[in-house]
């Protein structure tokens, strides 16, 4: 199932580094994929191509895309790109997977969001193209 | 015997007195608090054999400014970056230097112009992929710190506003603080939200300005009339972000416990302390990491005027702090360093100035506590302590 959605929110370009291109490559695609050293069998979170014992070997590996809210802030003045887009949820979000990510909790008002909140992964896709990691409060039920 | 106490003295000390500086540049800004804390030491720029500079040193850094600044003596340069806690971090470094006869005066500078030059820029690292898109900023990141130390302690809103309350006290007495006003808990909670949970009176001014020191060798400073503040110990520590971040707490958990056991001090010693004042959470959390207080209980400890001079559990930032006074350049590190020099020599503001101060600690944090994050612990103390 295809994680893209129309963007709610602006989505300022992220600079594609050489050898991270799968994981904005599968967000593209409406999917989130995970690097996975082969060296530790860790994730590696935030995605790195290299460390001090030399090159990563990673492994992409297709990723669920559920989460818990870890922690929230209601950013009130927005700045640059999002300068238009009134109040956002800036969120840690925990994946089950262990790593903790950097996002935007979307989908209700900013100030809703809760610590402990189950979230699923979403793909916000601009109208350029351009691809970003975000956020939404799994639904009653789901 | 290892580590760097009684290795030097600081022995010259000056702040810039503007917070909004128009018709200057920043190395004129340097020159300014340089022949300051020079005439404050008793010594001339020929004297400098030691330069300790950051980031925000135009053009190619102390290369540019040893050349507009005159200073043609100097033989250990120095130019660590690591945000607001490089100064604190330059005074140990500059001590251990010195006792390695690298050099016998080193001058520890910063000064900057926020409110009229743009900031400074760096090229862009390689995590920023992953979190500059999200419309990142410092006062959002350390809000996700509060916000997550809130839940898992039950800090309120209103003990991170006892932080600026104390501040605030205690700036209504320096003559050249920014913001001068006493404001209360619930001005703090009335003002607007910038980034939840932090209002703006959460967050520390941005100023122009700066400020120096003069750290020397012992055999120099026995040659000073002056007052001198002796150099305890001083310890440095990164925090990454890491795969999980754990934004409960800073890196000062490794800073702290490292400078005290070469200080030969523990917590209870400390008469005075300088804590980085970024944001009101900054100070609540370094508390708790330095051992003022047990974790979690922050909030509890700079209840009912925990950090007020006199009459409070630890005087702290009696200068006004960043939270009002100044943070130049958006780096606190520097006048943390000044006001513990003040308070060591009695000449702090007379309403805050602290009777009989032998140990005093400085605390400085660069970036987000929310993220990765320097931190560094610099303790000082009386000449015979």
């Amino acid at each position: 199932m295809s994680l893209l959605e129309e963007a709610t929110l602006p989505v300022p370009k992220a600079p594609v580094t050489p050898g991270l291109e799968p994981f904005w490559a599968a967000l593209a695609e409406g999917e989130l994929k995970l690097p996975f050293s082969r060296v530790t069998g860790e994730l590696v979170w935030y995605p790195r191509a290299a460390d001090a014992r030399g090159p990563a070997d990673l492994e992409w590996r297709t990723a669920p895309g559920r989460g818990v809210v870890y922690s929230v802030t209601v950013v009130r003045r927005p700045a640059g790109e999002y300068r238009d887009s009134g109040p956002y949820a800036l969120a840690y979000v925990t994946l089950e997977e262990g790593v903790r990510v950097l996002t935007h909790v979307i989908g209700i008002p900013p100030e809703d969001v809760r610590i402990g909140m189950p979230v699923r992964a979403v793909v916000a896709e601009g109208a350029d193209g351009a691809v970003l990691l975000r956020f939404r409060p799994v639904e009653e039920g789901a | 015997m290892s580590g760097i106490r009684g290795g030097a003295y600081i022995v010259g000390a000056y702040e810039h007195p503007e917070r909004k500086i128009t018709g200057s540049s920043v190395p004129q800004v340097l020159a300014e608090v340089v022949s300051g804390a020079l005439a404050d030491a008793g010594l001339s720029a020929e004297d400098v054999d030691g330069w300790f500079g950051s980031s925000e040193q135009p053009g190619l850094g102390g290369l540019s400014m040893l050349e507009y600044l005159g200073l043609t003596n100097v033989r250990h340069v120095e130019d660590t970056e690591s945000g607001g806690a490089s100064y604190p971090t330059h005074v140990g470094h500059a001590t251990a230097a010195i006792m390695a006869g690298r050099c016998d005066v080193a001058v520890v500078a910063m000064g900057g112009l926020p409110r009229s030059l743009p900031p400074h820029r760096s090229v862009p690292g390689p995590e920023d992929p992953f979190e500059t898109p999200y419309g990142i900023s410092p006062v959002a990141l350390y809000a996700l710190a509060a916000a997550r130390h809130m839940h898992e302690y039950g800090t309120t809103s209103a003990q991170l506003a006892e932080v600026k309350v104390a501040a605030s006290l205690h700036a209504q007495h320096n003559p050249a603080a920014l913001l001068r006003t006493p404001v209360t808990v619930d001005e703090v909670l009335d003002s607007p939200l910038i980034a939840d949970p932090l209002h703006r009176l959460d967050c520390c001014v941005t100023t122009d300005g700066g400020g120096a020191v003069v750290v020397v060798s012992p055999a120099v400073a026995a040659q000073l009339p002056g007052h001198k503040v002796k150099v305890l110990g001083q310890a440095e520590a990164v925090k990454p972000a890491g795969a999980a971040v754990d934004a409960t707490y800073t890196a000062a958990v490794w800073s702290g416990p490292r400078a005290f056991a070469e200080a030969g001090v523990k917590p209870g010693d400390v008469d005075y302390a300088s804590i980085y004042d970024s944001f009101t959470i900054t100070v609540l959390m370094l508390l708790e990491d330095l051992g003022f207080c047990a974790k979690g209980e922050g909030g509890r400890f700079v209840a009912d005027g925990g950090l007020l001079a006199h009459t409070g559990k630890l005087a702290v930032n009696t200068d006004g702090g960043g939270l009002c006074n100044n943070h130049p350049d958006s780096r606190g590190g520097m006048v943390k360093i000044i006001e513990a020099v003040r308070q060591l020599r009695g000449t702090a503001n007379p309403p805050v100035q602290l009777p009989d101060v032998q140990i005093a600690l400085v605390q400085g944090i660069g970036k987000a506590i929310g993220s990765r994050h320097y931190s560094s612990t610099l303790l000082l103390g009386q000449e015979d302590s």
